[in-house]
């Protein structure tokens, strides 16, 4: 995929240019008189990013959680879980997607395989650290109610360590919308299509996909937000307004 | 051999035949099935030291000039409580913006290159070295405060002598995990025309070429681990209090 740098200096982008090229289609000037932008390839394009971000953090959760509240919840595999936290954070996004395009492949499945890379460390971590953080006492005192071990982990561990469960899943989500941007990489076309090939969508592309992309992550993270509220037990509630 | 039988022979091993001889002649790097080629490698790794470097100046100014906004907002927060909502969300926000979406908000503003990177990077930073700090000095037991003023210290003094030296553990945690962070999201300031490893991944055809990208995520890995190294030590260094209790 070539960069645009070669020829005169576009003009300087606009934030107006941005929003007129999100809402009408316009004629492309570098592309041959290709029609690009518009609110129909805008909404096709976010579908698409939202759909791999979701896959990805869906595949991430299925892998994280479990091993996560497990090991949380037996006290063991600390190294691991904290380990893996810290080692998730050093790789670099650009490089684990461009890799995942040249050695394997692209497309949507490898794609989100990639992304899921991605989320896993955070939620295990998180999970882990949430369900461990839990005071003894309270679990001690659900054990001496005849609480199984499942039980303790499903209403008393689980509840108590949503905070720092959700954070993580915050983050993973973040990162994941985040790389999702570079995905025309490996040959999905997200949001960050219009960012990435600048020589088909012009500098209002450009920054009209910089404007989506940042209020699609934010507006996921508001959603998480809603979620986590919803998944915070009645009782906690109360206790903290 | 009677050239009957080896057109016989050619045309019983087919394709691989011809496909294996092209693998022969064909030097490492033009192979698509090679994942990395040591060859290529050793004769070229001279290339990554310029982008290495800008890779290190990078995260080193985003950093710095991350903890030093997040510090005076965290120190801002910790003499007036009502401060704390707005920057915490404040920072949210610029933390969940994807860095490469803000590499190009900035655009219209600071235009291409390293200063536009740096800003990104570094607002990226602010939310974790603001939470860990704030919430090492909200750590700090009252009773060694009160202590500290019993003695005759000053609001200054008990930050600058007390608190913030105990909350050390805790703002050297924030600072590890942005540095790491950053080593990691710098590989992305190739699209905002800030140079760093990221050149070496995407620019100029290295994109489909597993070697580069391998080497180039490499030396990000190390660098992060290296800054995460350094880091360790420096807190090791700066609250000998710390391992005296251990003895």
């Amino acid at each position: 995929m070539p960069l645009a740098q070669l020829g005169a200096a576009p003009p300087l982008a606009s934030f107006g240019g941005a929003v007129e090229f999100i809402f009408t289609p316009q004629t492309s000037n570098v592309t041959g008189g290709k029609t690009v932008g518009g609110f129909s390839q805008v909404v096709e394009l976010t579908l698409t990013q939202l759909q791999v971000t979701v896959l990805a953090l869906a595949l991430a959760l299925v892998v994280a959680l479990p091993i996560g509240l497990y090991l949380g919840h037996r006290g063991i595999g600390e190294f691991f879980a904290i380990g893996l936290g810290n080692a998730g954070r050093a790789i670099p996004e650009l490089a684990l997607i461009a890799l995942m395009a040249a050695a394997i492949g692209v497309g949507v499945l490898n794609l989100t395989i990639a992304l899921a890379v991605l989320g896993v460390p955070p939620i295990l971590t998180n999970a882990y650290v949430g369900v461990r953080q839990v005071d003894r006492a309270t679990v001690d005192a659900a054990r001496g109610m005849g609480m199984s071990g499942f039980e303790v982990l499903r209403r008393v561990e689980v509840p108590l360590a949503i905070p720092t469960l959700f954070a993580g899943i915050r983050g993973a989500t973040i990162a994941i919308v985040a790389t999702a941007t570079i995905a025309p990489l490996a040959g999905v076309l997200t949001l960050g299509d219009f960012i990435i090939n600048e020589n088909v969508y012009g500098e209002d592309g450009v920054l009209a996909g910089a404007i989506l992309v940042a209020l699609l992550a934010l507006a996921l993270e508001f959603a998480l937000a809603g979620l986590q509220r919803l998944f915070t037990s009645r009782g906690l509630k109360v206790s903290t307004a | 051999m009677p050239s009957g039988s080896l057109i016989a022979a050619v045309g019983e091993v087919g394709k691989g035949f011809i496909h294996e001889r092209s693998s022969e002649t064909l030097p490492c790097q033009a192979r698509s099935d090679e994942l990395f080629c040591f060859d290529w490698a050793k004769d070229h790794i001279d290339r990554y030291a310029t982008p290495t470097v800008q890779h290190l100046e990078l995260v080193a100014i985003s950093v710095l000039a991350g903890f030093a906004i997040a510090f005076a907002l965290s120190l801002l927060a910790h003499r007036r409580p009502w401060l704390r909502p707005p920057l915490l969300a404040g920072t949210g926000v610029l933390y969940t913006i994807p860095s490469i979406a803000f590499f190009f908000l900035l655009l219209p503003i600071t235009g291409r290159g390293r200063e536009t990177a740096i800003i990104a990077l570094s607002a990226y930073t602010l939310q974790i070295i603001y939470r860990n700090t704030t919430s090492g000095l909200a750590n700090v037991p009252a009773s060694v405060k009160d202590a500290a003023r019993g003695m005759g210290l000053s609001e200054r003094q008990v930050l600058w002598k007390v608190e913030l030296p105990l909350a050390t553990p805790e703002i050297v945690a924030g600072l590890r995990i942005a540095t790491v962070s950053t080593v990691a999201i710098a590989t992305l300031a190739v699209f905002a025309g800030g140079g760093g490893l990221g050149t070496q991944i995407y620019g100029g055809g290295n994109l489909n070429f597993a070697t580069s990208i391998i080497i180039a995520g490499g030396i990000a890995i190390l660098m992060a681990l290296t800054f995460d190294a350094v880091l360790l030590l420096v807190q090791w260094l700066a609250t000998p209090w710390r391992r005296a209790a251990h003895e």
